[in-house]
């Protein structure tokens, strides 16, 4: 192996600097939404508990927010610097959508952000409702025109081939917009953001109350977060369901290896495995714990469905793309990433509905101290779990950089050595380390410190000019 | 009118609007040390830029994704070509974006100290990489039949492109100084006045022999009225902020930043990366394009979306239009402990 292979470290970097970018995009897409409700409430019922908690939560959005801003840029210069061949080949098609989130969803989000960061004062106060509730639009709208983007790497649509065959040509957006793997891929990532958001709000809520400090606050930001979770695994369930079926139609290749499935099976024999040993080579299974008929219902919604297995697959695909090339992604990798997903984000699900059970009689008995401790250390999982799901979406899609169309070793930038890929990879991987401590840190600290004592903004006698009256929100 | 023309300019138009809007707050932060006489004053001045940093950052992206999606070779040759410039500006924007949400998290001198260099090192190496950047892309670099750069770090480092560097730097520097004159009161808006007048002075020296040697290499009337243009008007705003009229020294170096990209691109047209190796490997606005069934659709993303976005940003300044006080920091600051 060649450690200066520009594709190794080119495909190195683009792991790790996608999977870091992902560690900010989940709790920028789930807080928003949660301040903006906290907000309405509060703006509602005029309860003081509200504002608080908007506050404390805003905060903790804010010190993630920077980190996603400054790490998306170099998501979208990277495919450029390192992957030119790529750009100039599928350009027409994959850089409509980007513009598009630019032009409609990016600069409303950064917009409003600013509006909302530094207006408590200066604006009215429904205009400054208003403002969290479109940085909720802005930022849920770029996720749709990114996971479009995507989508089009996984199931290319709504294109030709240039005449020269050189690039991919647009010739249908609407299909790039509709395709059927971004429709369903969109609320999957969509409710697991939230569920991930719900899991920072309950595990912020549990620190205090384990502590016995703002209780009345903290039981309503704890109770809301419990449901929030619930509900948004509930919409992460179903949307995965019909994102497997999606996957099955499109990259049959991705579901068989999600399964590590030789052999194509039908009916009882097409199981689910929930643990499985293969042989070191990779290419045979020696024992698996399986459970009849499930993948047949996952991958087609009946008992007698057929999958297709990798070696029946890895043969058509020799046929169609030519020989020589291995058409299937890393086995182990998809098949533990895809398990580890679904089991990080169920196990979120039942602590949440543990949870909710536990404290379905508000203050009539203590909770156990371990309980707390569930509560406050399950805060990783559903991030944990999308970041696996990210892991098994790209790598599932191996070879193919565009599945079908070209072919991860031919999209990366021809005239960039390796030293320079490599020195990129040190960069970033130093820079990124060293923000990931300093921002886990604040965050910590900003969830510890708890809701900062606030004058009563409904005091009388408040001067109208006064404009630090609500703002500690300065540099 | 061919689409891709038009997306020429209005790349164009996105990069100007880029430079204008983040071209000051990179001055706003590389004059910190020489503004920030305490930390009040350095909360003063980070905070003119304080609600807009990030939605003038956005211009970058935006841009960026537009040239991606209207000229997908250009996007790919000049980001594959300038590789570690780009990288360098990167990391700048990473530290200098960071810093702005984190310094005011610890109520540490040492730990804003630290920041407060991240700033002023974040803004000042992307004011000098795309000033180099972008005479590189005018002068024309080595590129190959297949579109591909086959030149070195070296190659980018050459007089002209040193001397754009320079001068974006410089302009940034005093357009951002007049903003901070424009948005503050006080020791720092007195401060601020004064700077920018006598860093406007070595700003025209600069600026005037890039502009000459970029009319020089590209006569043409556009080049040369545009070159005009940000000259006089850089004059202007020194001349305006002798006179304490400050809202006008900022307005006239807006114009400068304006005319000056404005003369870049006209220098460029109808190339958008000329080829020193061979004229004939040049990449144009027809080449280098998408189709333009993509143009199209773009076209029409543009049209709706872009008034728009200049009214609600526009808006945005307007209720953030008061001059940041000393008071009110330290107001604020009082409150938040």
């Amino acid at each position: 192996m060649d450690l200066l292979d520009p594709l190794l470290l080119a495909r190195w970097q683009f792991g790790l600097t996608t999977l870091y970018h992902y560690l900010f995009v989940p709790l920028t897409l789930g807080l928003a939404l949660v301040v903006a409700i906290f907000q309405t409430v509060w703006h509602r019922t005029g309860d003081v508990k509200w504002l608080h908690l908007t506050r404390l939560f805003g905060k903790i959005f804010l010190i993630n927010f920077a980190m996603g801003v400054v790490t998306g840029i170099v998501q979208e210069f990277q495919f450029g610097m390192n992957w030119s061949a790529y750009s100039r080949f599928v350009g027409d098609v994959f850089g409509a959508p980007l513009a598009f989130e630019g032009l409609m969803a990016f600069f409303f989000e950064a917009t409003f952000i600013g509006l909302w960061i530094f207006g408590w004062d200066r604006l009215p106060r429904i205009l400054h409702l208003a403002s969290i509730w479109m940085v909720v639009l802005g930022s849920t709208l770029s996720a749709y025109f990114i996971l479009a983007a995507n989508a089009f790497m996984q199931n290319p649509v709504g294109y030709q081939m240039a005449a020269d065959d050189g690039r991919a040509e647009l010739i249908d957006f609407w299909a790039v917009l509709t395709n059927p793997v971004v429709l369903a891929a969109f609320p999957h990532t969509i409710f697991a953001a939230w569920m991930f958001a719900a899991a920072v709000v309950i595990a912020v809520s549990a620190w205090h109350l384990s502590r016995g400090q703002h209780l009345e606050t903290m039981r309503s930001s704890l109770r809301f977060g419990l449901w929030f979770m619930i509900v948004s695994f509930a919409g992460v369930a179903v949307s995965g369901d019909q994102l497997s079926l999606v996957m099955v139609a499109t990259q049959p290749m991705k579901m068989a290896a999600a399964e590590a499935m030789w052999d194509s099976a039908c009916g009882a024999d097409a199981s689910f495995s929930i643990f499985s040993l293969g042989t070191p080579d990779g290419t045979e299974e020696i024992w698996s714990l399986r459970v009849p008929y499930l993948l047949s219902l996952l991958s087609t919604h009946s008992f007698d469905g057929c999958v297709e297995g990798l070696n029946d697959l890895q043969a058509l695909y020799e046929q169609q793309f030519g020989e020589g090339v291995s058409y299937m992604p890393i086995i182990w990798v998809t098949y533990w990433s895809f398990r580890w997903m679904i089991g990080l984000g169920g196990a979120a699900a039942l602590v949440a509905v543990a949870g909710l059970w536990v404290t379905r009689k508000r203050a009539t008995r203590p909770v156990a101290g371990w309980m707390w401790k569930v509560a406050i250390w399950a805060a990783p999982l559903p991030l944990l779990g999308s970041l696996v799901g990210w892991v098994f979406t790209e790598m599932g899609r191996q070879p193919w950089i565009v599945f079908s169309l070209m072919l991860t070793e031919d999209g990366v930038s021809p005239g960039v050595p390796g030293w320079t890929v490599l020195i990129s990879l040190v960069a970033f991987t130093l820079i990124y380390a060293a923000l990931a401590v300093v921002e886990f840190g604040l965050i910590l600290k900003a969830a510890q410190k708890g809701p900062d004592p606030l004058p009563d903004p409904n005091a009388p006698g408040g001067d109208a000019d006064d404009s630090t009256r609500l703002t500690s929100t300065v540099y | 009118m061919d689409l891709a023309y038009l997306w020429f300019w209005i790349i164009g138009f996105l990069f100007i609007g880029y430079f204008v809007l983040d071209g000051f707050d990179f001055g706003v932060g590389m004059s910190l040390p020489f503004l920030g006489k305490d930390d009040v004053g350095r909360r003063q001045i980070i905070n003119t830029i304080g609600p807009v940093w990030d939605l003038n950052e956005t211009w970058l992206i935006v841009a960026g994704a537009s040239l991606f999606a209207a000229f997908p070779e250009w996007y790919a040759t000049l980001f594959s070509g300038f590789y570690l410039p780009l990288l360098l500006i990167l990391l700048a924007l990473i530290a200098r974006g960071v810093s702005f949400e984190y310094r005011h998290q610890r109520d540490s001198l040492q730990w804003k100290k630290g920041f407060d260099t991240m700033i002023v090192v974040g803004s000042a190496v992307p004011a000098l990489l795309w000033g180099v950047a972008f005479a590189n892309i005018v002068q024309g670099v080595p590129i190959d039949q297949d579109f591909e750069f086959t030149g070195t770090l070296l190659t980018l480092l050459n007089p002209y492109a040193l001397l754009g560097g320079l001068t974006t730097l410089l302009l940034f520097f005093t357009y951002g100084v007049s903003f901070v004159a424009l948005k503050t009161d006080g020791q720092v808006h007195d401060d601020a006045r004064r700077l920018a007048a006598r860093s406007g002075f070595l700003t025209i020296a600069v600026a005037a022999v890039f502009l000459l040697w970029t009319v020089l290499a590209h006569p043409g009337l556009p080049v040369m009225v545009l070159a005009i243009v940000a000259a006089l008007a850089l004059i202007l705003s020194v001349g305006a902020n002798l006179r304490n009229r400050e809202g006008w020294a900022f307005g006239f170096a807006a114009v400068t930043v304006v005319a000056a990209v404005g003369t870049l691109w006209f220098a460029l047209y109808p190339f958008v990366m000329p080829s020193s190796t061979d004229p004939a490997f040049s990449l144009t606005i027809e080449n280098a394009s998408s189709t333009d069934y993509t143009l199209t659709i773009m076209s029409w993303a543009a049209l709706i979306f872009l008034p728009l976005v200049l009214a609600y940003q526009g808006w945005t300044y307007w209720v953030f239009r008061r001059r940041v006080s000393r008071s009110h920091i330290e107001k604020a600051a009082a409150q938040a402990h």
